[in-house]
Parts: C-alpha cells; sequence; structure tokens
C-alpha cells in the first residue's frame, strides 16, 4: 500500500501536471483534486502547486484561498495533514493564514529563473524530513512575486522555533545560484507550521526530480519521498 | 443612425464609404462593389477591409510563396501543411507535434508590453486550434542598436510582456535569439514561435460543416481593442506625421488563455469540436468567413449575441475587434450543451452565435436585420493578389565590391585577443540570460534543453522518451548582402542547430519580415529570399510547414534589414541521447568539422571592430550541411560526443567560449595549419561545428568522418581554467565570464 497525494488545480494552476510526476516518481499515488470540490478523495497529504491562480490578480494567492476545495484543506490542515505549498502554493497558504507573513514583489522588479541553491534549515518536518540538517540543494526558482516578508516579532519567532524550513543559501556566486534572488527577509526560501505538517517555499522542488529534466538534478525528490516515509511508516 | 443593412446598401448605391480610411486602394473597394453587386454594407466593408489587408491576405506574398508548396520536398513526416492555422509533423509513436513562428512587430513597438505579450498568445491560440497542447515557445527577437536609449524601452518591455504572458499560461520558453542592431530602431522584430503536441487522431482543421452544427464564440469578451490592428498597423508603414496608433494595439489577459488552452483541450478530448478557428487578427472578420469559407456550407451569425465588453459597439467595430483570448468552434447541436458545461467548468464564457446554413453565403444579422450578405471565400480566400515590380538594387553590386576581406586585420596575438575580446563582448554575441531569466524555461517539466543551448528541446513521451527540438535563426546582416543566400544560411544555421542536440530536422517554418512591398529593391529581396529558402528546404528535405510574412517594417525610407527567421523542428527517438553544448569534462578532445574558409562579409568581427557591412555573405553548400547534420545525429545516438556546438555569427571563438562557459571548464586550442589564427577564431563560413570527444570514442568518430567524407580536424583539448589559443593568447575563464555576462546588464540592468 502506498500513500494518495492530492495535488489541487486552481484556475491558472501551472506546476499540477509536474507536481503529480513528482509524486509518483516518489512512488506515491497522485489524486488530482478540483478548486471548486471540497471532497478530497481521502487523500493522506495536500500539495498546493505553482503558478498564477486567478491570474494573480487581486493579489497572488487572495482568490484561491476562498475557494471550496481550500475549506477542507485548511481543516485537515489543522487536524495534522501533511500540506505542502510551492510557490503559488505558498502563497495561497499564507493568504489561508496557515502559515504566517506574505510575499511582495521581487526587489529587481521582474520575473526571475534560476536553478537556486537552498539551504536546508530545518529537517523536523513532514516535507523535510529525508534531508540532513544545513544540507545544500539546488533546485529552479521562478517567480515574480517571491520577497518573503513578515513583521520582525513573527520573524524571530520563526527563527526561534525553528520553523525556517529552507534558507537562499550564500557562499558562492550567484551563477552558480547563490544569494538571495528577491530580497526575501532574513533569506528565507520556505517555512513552516509549529506542527511542522504545513510547509511552503517559492522555489520548486517538483521541477527537479529527474536527471534530464530541468536542471539534471533529483534534489527536489526529497520533500515527495520524505512526506511518503511518514505516511507508510504511520 | 440607420443601420446599414444589406437592403439600404441596394437602395443607396452613391453612399461614400471610408475605404480608404479602413486601408483598402481605389481598385479594391470597387472589386468589392462588383463582386457583391452593389455597395458594401459598413459591416460588409470593414470585412473585406481587415481581410484584404497585408497581414490577413498576403496579396503582396502569395505568388512567392507558392514555391513552398511546388517546390516542397517529399515528406511521410507531413501530416497538414501550409494554409492552415499552423502545419503539422508526425514524429512517430502515434504523435504528431505542430509548430509555427509569427510576428508581431509593429504593436510592439507602439506598446511593447502588450505587442509582445498578445504575440505569445495569438501563436498560442494557433497551435491549440490544431487540436494540440502548447508545450513550448521560444521568441527570436531584434532590437535597434543596443546602447540607443529608445531600445531602452521597448526591451524591457517587450521582455516582460513575453514572460508576464508566456509565464502565465505556464509553457517553456526554451528558445529564441536577441539581435541588435540599427536597422530596426525605428521597427523592432518580435517574432513569437510556439509547437504543440496531440496525438494524429486529435488533428482539429478550421472548417465549418455540416447544416444546422451550432457556431459557439468563446472565452473573453469582445471589446474595443485592437480594432484595425491587421489592416492599419500591420499593413502600413510608420509614419511620424500621422495621429498615435497605441489604441490599435491589444491588450492580454495570459489568466483567460490559460483556462482557454484547458477547457478547448477538454473538448476535443471528448470529441466535441467539429471545426475550430481562434480569433486573432481581423477577430470575428477572420473566424467566421474562415470556417465558412473551409467548410461545405454557408454560415449565419446573429452578431447580438456576442458578449460585449461595451455594450455602444458597433457591429463592424464588433466584427473587426481584435479582442485577445477569443476562439470560435463549430459543434453538432446534440453536443452543445456538453461544450458549455466544460466551459462552464473552466469559467469560461461561452454563447452560440450562430449556425452552419446549407446555403453558401455568409449572413451577419444584427437587430433582426442582415447587414452582411457574401461569399465567405470572397472575403477569406480570394482577395487581391498583386504582381508588385521588384528589380534587383542599383546599390547591391556595389555593396557587394565592399569586400570585408580587405578590411584591416589583427596583428601579433596581443591585437587578436584585443579583438576576440571586442566580438565576444558585443552585445549580439554576449549572454543573453539578462533576457531569459524572466522567462519560465522549467514549467511542465519535459524541458530537456532550453536556452543557451544550441537548440531547444522538449520530451513528448515520458514511457520511450520521444522528444522533439527546435531552433530559430536569421541575419539580416547575410541577408542584406545576398537575400537568396541569406536565407538558406538561416535555414542552414536552425537546421545545423537541431542537428547538433542530436535530433533529426523534420519541417520548417517560418517569419519573412520585410520592409515596404511596394518598394521594388525591398519587393527584390523578398523574392530572393523566398526562393533561396524554398530552394534550401528542397535539398534538405524539410518542407515549410506554414509561417508568417511581416512587410512594411520600414520607417520612412529606411527599410529593415530583409530579415527572413527560419524555425527548423526536429525529432529524437530517446532525449536521453541529446548533446548539450556544455565542454563538461577535462580531457576530452575538440574537433572542427567542415571547412574554414576566409569568410567575413557580415561577419560579427567586421561589425564590431570596424562598423562595416559589405561583401558576399559565407557560402552554403547544402549538400554538406546535410553530411554535418547526419554526422552529429549518429555521433549524439551512438554516445560518441560528449558535447557539440554550431559555429555561426562570432565564428569559432564564439561557440567555444560558449561552451567552455557552459560546461566550467577552459579549452586550449591549436591553429590548424594552413589558417592564420584570425581565420580560424574569426571565420564565419557555413557547415560547421565543434565536438568535445571522449578518447576513448575517438578512433571511432574520426573513422565514421573519413568514411563519410567530412573533413573533421583536431584543433584542441578542454583543460584547464583558461581558453589558451596556443602561441597566440590565453583569456583566463573568469575573465572570459565577466566579458560574456556583464555586457546586456551593463547596456539594460
Amino acid at each position: 500500500m502506498t500513500a494518495r497525494i492530492g495535488v489541487v488545480t486552481f484556475p491558472g494552476t501551472l506546476d499540477d501536471r509536474d507536481s503529480q510526476r513528482a509524486v509518483r516518481v516518489a512512488g506515491a499515488e497522485a489524486v488530482p483534486l478540483w478548486h471548486r470540490d471540497k471532497d478530497l478523495k481521502q487523500v493522506d497529504a495536500v500539495v498546493l502547486p505553482g503558478g498564477f491562480s486567478y491570474g494573480d490578480y487581486l493579489r497572488a494567492g487572495a482568490i484561491s484561498r476562498f475557494s471550496p476545495v481550500m475549506e477542507s484543506v485548511i481543516e485537515q490542515a489543522r487536524a495534522g495533514m501533511p500540506v505542502l505549498g510551492i510557490c503559488n502554493g505558498f502563497q495561497v497558504l499564507t493568504e489561508a493564514h496557515l502559515l504566517p507573513g506574505a510575499m511582495l514583489r521581487n526587489t529587481a522588479l521582474h520575473f526571475v529563473c534560476r536553478d537556486q541553491r537552498l539551504r536546508v534549515e530545518s529537517t523536523a518536518t513532514d516535507w523535510t524530513a529525508d534531508f540532513t540538517p544545513g544540507q545544500e540543494i539546488s533546485v529552479p526558482l521562478k517567480n515574480i512575486d517571491g520577497r518573503y516578508t513578515a513583521d520582525e516579532r513573527t520573524l524571530d519567532e520563526l527563527e526561534a522555533e525553528g520553523r525556517v524550513a529552507f534558507r537562499y543559501a550564500s557562499g558562492g556566486p550567484a551563477r552558480d545560484g547563490y544569494g538571495n534572488p528577491n530580497g526575501s527577509q532574513r533569506d528565507i526560501a520556505g517555512i513552516t507550521n509549529a506542527a511542522g505538517n504545513v510547509v511552503g517555499l517559492m522555489p520548486h522542488p517538483e521541477h527537479a526530480v529527474e536527471p534530464l529534466i530541468g536542471t539534471g538534478r533529483t534534489d527536489g525528490l526529497g520533500l515527495f519521498t520524505s512526506v511518503l516515509k511518514k505516511l507508510v511508516s504511520a | 443612425m440607420t443601420l446599414d443593412t444589406v437592403k439600404h446598401a441596394e437602395q443607396t448605391p452613391e453612399v461614400e464609404q471610408p475605404w480608404k480610411e479602413l486601408g483598402l486602394k481605389e481598385d479594391e473597394y470597387a472589386r468589392v462593389r462588383e463582386i457583391l453587386g452593389r455597395r458594401p454594407t459598413g459591416a460588409e466593408l470593414a470585412m473585406y477591409s481587415v481581410m484584404w489587408s497585408e497581414h490577413c491576405s498576403y496579396k503582396s506574398s502569395k505568388v512567392h510563396l507558392r514555391q513552398f508548396g511546388e517546390k516542397a520536398p517529399r515528406s511521410d513526416a507531413m501530416l497538414v501543411g501550409i494554409g492552415e492555422n499552423a502545419g503539422v509533423v508526425d514524429v512517430g509513436e502515434g504523435y504528431a507535434v505542430t509548430f509555427k513562428v509569427e510576428s508581431h512587430n509593429h504593436p510592439s513597438y507602439v506598446e511593447p508590453y502588450q505587442g509582445a505579450a498578445t504575440g505569445v498568445g495569438g501563436i498560442v491560440r494557433d497551435i491549440i486550434a490544431m487540436g494540440a497542447r502548447p508545450v513550448a515557445v521560444v521568441d527570436p527577437l531584434r532590437m535597434g542598436a543596443a546602447d540607443h536609449p529608445d531600445t531602452k524601452r521597448v526591451l524591457p518591455g517587450v521582455v516582460a510582456g513575453i514572460g508576464g504572458y508566456g509565464n502565465s499560461l505556464g509553457l517553456p520558453n526554451i528558445g529564441g535569439e536577441l539581435v541588435f542592431d540599427a536597422c530596426y530602431q525605428g521597427n523592432p522584430l518580435v517574432n513569437a514561435g510556439a509547437v504543440g503536441v496531440m496525438r494524429h487522431e486529435d488533428i482539429h482543421l478550421a472548417k465549418a460543416s455540416g447544416a444546422g452544427n451550432k457556431v459557439i464564440l468563446y472565452g473573453a469578451r469582445t471589446g474595443g481593442d485592437g480594432i484595425g490592428g491587421a489592416s492599419i498597423l500591420a499593413s502600413e508603414t510608420f509614419d511620424a506625421t500621422k495621429p498615435s496608433k497605441r489604441p490599435a494595439v491589444q491588450v492580454g489577459d495570459p489568466f483567460q488563455e490559460k483556462l482557454l488552452i484547458e477547457c478547448t483541450l477538454e473538448a476535443f478530448a471528448e470529441k466535441l469540436v467539429v471545426g475550430i478557428q481562434d480569433l486573432g487578427a481581423a477577430g470575428l472578420s477572420c473566424a467566421t468567413s474562415e470556417l465558412a469559407s473551409n467548410g461545405s456550407g454557408g454560415m449565419r451569425v446573429e452578431l447580438d449575441d456576442v458578449p460585449l465588453r461595451d455594450s455602444t459597439l458597433s457591429p463592424e467595430e464588433i466584427l473587426m475587434s481584435e479582442s485577445q483570448e477569443r476562439m470560435c468552434a463549430v459543434v453538432e447541436p446534440d453536443k452543445v450543451e456538453r461544450f458549455l458545461a466544460i466551459c462552464e467548468k473552466w469559467d469560461v464564457i461561452a454563447t452560440v452565435i450562430g449556425e452552419v446554413t446549407d446555403g453558401d453565403r455568409l449572413e451577419i444579422f444584427w437587430h433582426g436585420e442582415m447587414i452582411v450578405d457574401v461569399d465567405p471565400r470572397t472575403v477569406a480566400h480570394e482577395g487581391p493578389v498583386y504582381e508588385r515590380p521588384y528589380a534587383r538594387p542599383s546599390w547591391q553590386d556595389t555593396l557587394q565590391a565592399d569586400d570585408a576581406g580587405r578590411l584591416p586585420r589583427p596583428e601579433g596575438g596581443d591585437e587578436l585577443r584585443e579583438q576576440v575580446i571586442e566580438v565576444l563582448g558585443s552585445p549580439n554575441l554576449a549572454s543573453k540570460a539578462w533576457v531569459t531569466d524572466q522567462y519560465d524555461r522549467f514549467v511542465q517539466g519535459n524541458t530537456v534543453l532550453a536556452q543557451p543551448e544550441d537548440s531547444g528541446m522538449i520530451r513528448v513521451s515520458e514511457e520511450s522518451g520521444l522528444g522533439v527540438a527546435i531552433a530559430t535563426d536569421g541575419n539580416g546582416r547575410y541577408a542584406k548582402l545576398d537575400p537568396y543566400t541569406g536565407a538558406q544560411l538561416a535555414l542552414a544555421e536552425a537546421y545545423r542547430n537541431v542537428a547538433a542536440g542530436g535530433a533529426r530536422p523534420l519541417a520548417v517554418s517560418d517569419c519573412l519580415n520585410f520592409g515596404s512591398p511596394e518598394d521594388p529593391d525591398v519587393m527584390w529581396q523578398f523574392v530572393e529570399a523566398v526562393r533561396g529558402l524554398a530552394d534550401g528546404c528542397q535539398v534538405l528535405g524539410t518542407p515549410v510547414t506554414g509561417g508568417n510574412v511581416s512587410l512594411y517594417n520600414q520607417t520612412g525610407e529606411a527599410a529593415i534589414h530583409p530579415t527572413p527567421v527560419v524555425a527548423v523542428l526536429g525529432v529524437i527517438d530517446d532525449v536521453a541521447r541529446r548533446t548539450p553544448i556544455a565542454f563538461a569534462d577535462e580531457g576530452h578532445l575538440l574537433y572542427l568539422l567542415g571547412e574554414t574558409r576566409e569568410e567575413f562579409g557580415g561577419s560579427a568581427w567586421s561589425q564590431v571592430v570596424h562598423d562595416h557591412l559589405g561583401g558576399l555573405p559565407p557560402a552554403v553548400d547544402l549538400e554538406r550541411e546535410r553530411l554535418l547534420g547526419e554526422i552529429l545525429i549518429s555521433a549524439s545516438r551512438d554516445g560518441m560526443v560528449d558535447a557539440a556546438h554550431d559555429l555561426s555569427d562570432g565564428g569559432l571563438i564564439a561557440a567555444v567560449t560558449e561552451s567552455c562557459l557552459r560546461g566550467g571548464h577552459g579549452a586550449r586550442l591549436v591553429v590548424p595549419d594552413g589558417l592564420s589564427a584570425f581565420t580560424f577564431l574569426l571565420s564565419e563560413s557555413a557547415g560547421r561545428a565543434i565536438v568535445a570527444v571522449p578518447r576513448s570514442e575517438e578512433l571511432r568518430f574520426t573513422d565514421m568522418c573519413g568514411a563519410r567524407g567530412l573533413p573533421a580536424t583536431r584543433i584542441g583539448v578542454v583543460d584547464g581554467e583558461a581558453l589558451e589559443v596556443q602561441g597566440e593568447f590565453t583569456i583566463p575563464l573568469d575573465e572570459l565570464r565577466d566579458i560574456h555576462e556583464s555586457a546586456i546588464p551593463g547596456l539594460l540592468g
């Protein structure tokens, strides 16, 4: 028996097929979920993929957050179901208040697409247990509203509670993917809730799961194998 | 105001009509009257004027474009040829691929962001209309001088528009070009290409057949934007004395287009669609007349049923509007309900606006009165055809006599090093990452190769590894020196780029960018380029499946360089066998394939160092290109090479530099006997590539080249932290990287 991992499609979602593929490559069953449908089809975990849901109109993630499927996702997330928000999915999670903070426009004011070096800061989450603390990974990053922002107290809390899951890695040249690509506060690329079941990040691990495709690395697979191991062993 | 109905038009033959303002010529207007046997109604005049525009009717180019069909090589791969929204090619395993390149030049100069964005939108709808899922886009761009202030207005806007639209659609941007030249200052070229994949049985065509079938307009509401875009904007020379054409540019909404893609593909999957057409240039006028014209019956349309953004629009404006993100489908009556349900699922507005009739007329009604009654073929396909006069320009001989071979050459290694650095740091050869890093190249998770690779490559089948590759190339400087050869060089380069990645070239699409066809000099350039391309495709066995002509790229008397941009599509059985450009491993041997001659006419060196354009472009030998392609493909498939890179502008030094930087390794080069270091590094002879060969494969590889008769010269080895040309100069990799990467951000950043 393997785990069933749902992937939500909102209007304007782009990386739903990619996330389904990543789930399959990791060895789990991918279950498409539709934004208008509250039914989560008995999945064991949910991925909110990237894209421009509702065209990012009003504010990225602001409209999707009110879709019927999110009612169930919010409820289940609070009950402990693993939920991963990637890029636009991360934005939806902050709009839904499952994660603190918000994303502003990149400091360069334009879309940035590159291979990004990340440091795994916390392995105490459902989605990062397969990594080692401090491990450096490289996955694609691609967004225009990726600048993580929160008030100082929230940031201090995140740090103190070890809830920064991924940070943009420094220590090398920009051409090798090092450095903060968008002006995110404290180089934060991804965070988790206190329980460790809800994780959001701006870079795209689902684009780094096959050796031939994209960056040619499979560093992103760890997020999906992490949750799969947890679900199968549970 | 009286509604100008068909009846009213019959009764008032003497009414003055604004045919001139709508872009028709006097004899064209007379021809419309002759066809109808009366004066056209306002709505009919609107339709004829847009559909008979240069942009929609190809009236100046048609007689020449026929060669693409007449000279087309026999190809079993061709499933749908010229004339449909896009050509379709068989790539095996039951898959078919559709691709096309189009221009959005004029709108992008007027309003760079929206012009470029809607260019992407239009080409993507062409792909969907064939029944395919779009899988990639490419954007060949040509801008004015890199250091001109207006380039800073146009280029960032164009790049943001392409990214803003394409990224939001979830289409990886995997290739294209960026060329700067002062000749494009007032007429930048924004070409957009797209690739789509489908199963053979999913091919759809733009035709309305079956009396009683419903015509459904779906997508965005119709507004007042883009009225006259095709007839006024894209079919005339820019003129500073005329009023602003800004309102003629359309405004795009990629979110709406993304929904349109998904709901269209879902409707196709359920076999609900008889015929389909996207609404691009000329909007509803085009969609209704083409659907009706290609089908077996007529069509009746109730214009009152078209959902509007602006309720004050007149019927003429509704017919001419180029509002984006709209499509028109023909659906059998018992499938209409299901079609509308799918549209509703995707929050797409869909409305039945008419039906197919068993007559042969296109009839359009407004408030219950008939305002259009035409034979749709006369609108869509039987427009005027011109045999424009053309003649070899009087200056052509002088230009060709001004041989670049006579330009002063560098003396000694130090001066050569200086000039090499100057060439490598010039905007045309420098890294384009500033542009391409604003495009999503990863989305859909099938990108095998993307810029700065020689071609973009996309996996089609996860099971077998089947993939397709696309490359676009063009060189206006070569084409200015000799348009026939220039077009063939563009073809040869794109062909070589596809083969260098390991894919077998299958078919061609083109975007032919020229000045005003009313100038016999320009018309000659066009005629020569088309002839060159058609002849070239015949030799290479790659038929032209479709494309686009963009004329009137001219400000006042000054036309752009003739710029045929050629896209070559190739197929690869297993993407795991692809060959990248990067020198990834030390010790691999570098071989130069092909012959190097003293060819500097139109070269990057002559432009950068001497600001010179004259002489003849490099000679073309298409049989040699074909052989080189076969060697590259075999070497890739059999794992004989680790890297391959085509040689084109900037010559060998530009290619080696890119491969070194991509792989993070240096190279030691030895100048072959019989060549000067200068010619070896900077000549732009065609039919050449460099490959990196693992030592274990050297014998097998050179044996193959020897047996097939392809010159292969060992020129060095991948090694160290610098690019060294023995006996001449050394450039450390860090310096090389700085030169290569800082030029464009320095100009634009």
